[in-house]
């Protein structure tokens, strides 16, 4: 597996780590202070042609993907996965160790070690398995020519740890990879009650099919108290071959999803015209028209007519309109109402309710991500194998003794990976409590 | 009382823990330990009730939301965290001499929340884009981890001075000699640096999981994502330059600090000197 050439040692190496690491935190600076993704006249104008020719050679109004970046983040992959291979087996070996074949001389060596002599008798009573056990440590045995050995040890798959956090950075580069050339990124403008069957791509603003329809039955805005928005709020149905499939009404941070393709309340644009419904209050029968501003119209099967005539806006938001209706040969009915709001209207033995609100367009923005999962994988894969580098050890302590005459000396030591301090104590206690088993 | 006056009270009672734990450190009197340590869990009871508070009146004004939402909020939650890091900082390690060091950013981003021109103290109803729960387990997972490092920035100063004390004079200093030991400091200054990384790793990933849940896009690169990797960056080299390079001791010490410089900038220099999306946090 160890080739030991100097490219090999070259990628494999911390110092690469450190320097690629520091180089992508000290140039993703830039972008932070240059604005990404204008048109090249606006480099120009801020910073002058020359300059402007600069930023364009080196990618710099879209350097985050720049063929440089992408090349240093390709270099920290590279460093990962070589660095890994490089290390990964002697961790390996070390975690599927027979340390029960460990020399009882190398135990005297051990940063945790400690050793006496006791009389021989002890031991006959003496059960070292239960009394490891009982300090917490599961041991196992083996019977060596000079004597016993036991060995126990805790979370040997810690070790793995850091080689989580390094895969799940990869996991997460794939994932955002998958996301970049397998999904899409768009957006649209539905009026309500009008439908689409495409999107347009941010990036191009070329029309993507959807392979479905969307349509927006309706928008709304709703405000607190004090006049800040406190939901903008969409109806939206899915149809496909004109069958309705799916409704859901969708909220910022609460958006829809169809097929893979998840469409997120993104903004809104109010028109000049209104939706106007009128419903027979007796029948049930309701109809929606869409009503230009100071515009007539009619509902020929009920003969009534009607038409915004007045409204009062607060910037692009209609707050109350005039509305005039006509029922038949009745007198016409004129009234403000709040956006929204409804009336009734008597006409003969008829009822209506009649209702008006300003017409808006749903913003949405629209993305497929078929990366995600592998992203969230990688995040929860980080998390985990961070936990386990820092707050776990691969512990472990081994109790040799040999008999000698009439007396029995013992080896006890212990060797963790982390945290050695907190070992110490540890080994500490342990040691006074098997002492005292053997009396001395 | 409202949450104001208890937070407004709470300003000032850690300007005299501060000044509790210097007199420790000044005047080499541990008897005075047990006083700092009792009178600073007071502090943090009363800041709690004011954040509690706060809480309560937001739900009474009929926009309930919890106090996480704004710059105001965020720098209350922040020194709330300093202070609850550093008592179980003083309860694990048994020393009291590095309140002196951490308590005052504490008080200060307290005495910054409220004096401040730049801030609003006012309660506001949330807009869209705020009402997620992932904001706030966005909030509270970077502030546990900024709080770590600022505590982990005043451990580096403190393993600083006692380190350049030890140059100059032939006998430490008794101000200086009642420190913990440099090997005790840096061991301390690794594990909260090790303890906010962990944490600000999670804010970027609930950061990234609330954006695609609003925008459909984890991750954007704008300034503020952008300053928050860099800094998270600085603290990854550290770590592997400590457990790789075998460095420590003043070397870790200075990144403590440069580290915390990027942690103030992510936090407070993007969202005035800079731009972006998360241009909401300077109201
Ligand atoms: C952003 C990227 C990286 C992150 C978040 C990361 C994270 C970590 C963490 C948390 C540790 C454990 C440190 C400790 O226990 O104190 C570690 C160790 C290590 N990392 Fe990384 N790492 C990254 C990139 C790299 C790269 C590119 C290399 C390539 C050489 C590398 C090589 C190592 C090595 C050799 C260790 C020590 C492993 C051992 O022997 O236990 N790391 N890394």
């Amino acid at each position: 597996m160890k080739q030991q050439n100097s490219i090999w040692k070259f990628f494999s190496s911390v110092k690469l780590a450190i320097f690629t690491l520091s180089f992508i935190a000290i140039t993703s600076i830039i972008g932070t202070v240059i604005p990404q993704g204008e048109p090249h006249a606006f480099y120009v104008k801020n910073y002058g042609p020359q300059v402007a020719q600069f930023f364009k050679v080196l990618d710099i109004p879209d350097m985050y993907y720049s063929w440089w970046f992408t090349g240093l983040l390709g270099l920290l992959c590279a460093n990962l996965i070589i660095c890994s291979f490089d290390r990964f087996p002697a961790v390996w070996k070390i975690i599927n160790a027979d340390n029960l074949s460990t020399s009882p001389s190398k135990l005297e060596k051990m940063r945790e070690s400690s050793s006496w002599t006791a009389l021989r008798s002890t031991v006959e009573k003496l059960n070292i398995t239960d009394l490891l056990q009982s300090s917490g440590w599961k041991a196992e045995l083996r019977k060596i020519e000079t004597g016993e050995l036991f060995f126990s040890q805790k979370a040997a798959w810690s070790r793995t740890g850091v080689y989580i956090v390094h895969t799940s950075i990869l996991v997460i580069f794939i994932g955002a990879i998958v996301g970049h050339f397998g999904g899409f990124k768009g957006n649209i403008m539905i009026p309500e009650t009008r439908s689409s069957t495409k999107i347009f791509s941010s990036g191009t603003s070329l029309p993507l099919e959807l392979g479905f329809e969307i349509r927006c039955d309706s928008f709304a805005i709703e405000y607190y108290d004090n006049g800040m928005v406190k939901e903008y709020k969409s109806l939206l149905t899915v149809l496909e071959n004109g069958k309705e499939v799916l409704q859901k009404y969708i909220e910022v941070n609460k958006p829809l999803t169809y097929k893979g393709i998840t469409f997120y309340q993104s903004s809104y644009e109010g028109y000049q015209d209104f939706i106007v419904t009128v419903k027979d209050k007796d029948s049930g029968e309701n109809k929606t028209f869409i009503v230009p501003f100071q515009k007539q119209q009619t509902w020929e099967e009920e003969k009534i007519r009607f038409g915004i005539i007045n409204a009062e806006a607060l910037g692009q938001r209609v707050v109350r309109s005039k509305l005039w209706v006509k029922p038949g040969d009745s007198p016409a009915v004129i009234e403000w109402l709040e956006d929204g709001q409804d009336i009734a209207i008597k006409h003969g033995d008829k009822n209506y309710i009649v209702a008006a609100k300003q017409m808006y367009a749903t913003g949405l923005q629209v993305a497929k991500d078929p990366g995600v999962w592998l992203v969230y994988l990688g995040c929860g894969l980080m998390l985990i194998g961070l936990y386990m580098a820092f707050f776990m050890s691969h512990k472990r302590i081994w109790l040799y003794q040999k008999m000698d005459g009439d007396d029995i000396s013992v080896v006890l030591a212990g060797s963790t990976n982390k945290n050695k301090i907190e070992f110490s104590k540890q080994f500490a206690e342990l040691e006074k409590q098997i002492r005292k088993s053997y009396g001395v | 009382m409202d949450s104001s006056q208890l937070l407004g009270i709470t300003t000032f009672t850690y300007l005299f823990s501060t000044l509790l734990y210097v007199a420790i450190l000044v005047f080499k009197a541990p008897r005075l330990g047990v006083v700092a340590t009792l009178f600073t869990l007071v502090a943090w009871l009363i800041q709690t009730a004011g954040l509690a508070l706060r809480w309560m009146e937001s739900y009474q004004m009929g926009i309930g939301h919890a106090p996480l939402t704004n710059m105001y909020e965020s720098v209350v939650f922040f020194s709330w965290t300093i202070i609850i890091l550093y008592l179980l900082i003083e309860w694990k390690f048994k020393t009291k001499i590095i309140g002196a060091f951490a308590v005052p950013f504490a008080f200060l981003a307290m005495a910054y929340a409220s004096f401040s021109t730049n801030i609003s103290k006012t309660i506001n109803p949330l807009i869209p884009a705020l009402q997620s729960n992932w904001l706030i387990a966005h909030v509270v997972t970077c502030f546990i981890g900024y709080a770590a490092f600022a505590v982990a920035a005043g451990l580096g100063v403190m393993y600083l001075i006692k380190n350049g004390s030890k140059k100059g004079d032939q006998k430490p200093h008794g101000l200086i000699s009642s420190l913990p030991s440099l090997e005790t400091i840096d061991d301390i200054i690794h594990k909260t640096m090790v303890f906010g990384f962990i944490w600000l790793t999670a804010g970027i990933i609930t950061g990234a999981v609330w954006a695609n849940s609003a925008w459909g896009t984890y991750w954007s690169w704008d300034p503020k994502e952008t300053w928050s990797l860099i800094t998270w960056f600085i603290y990854a080299i550290t770590l592997h330059a400590r457990y790789t390079r075998g460095w420590s001791g003043t070397k870790i010490a200075y990144l403590s600090i440069f580290g915390f410089f990027a942690v103030l900038f992510t936090y407070y220099g993007v969202n005035f000197i800079l731009s972006g999306l998360h241009s909401y946090g300077s109201n």
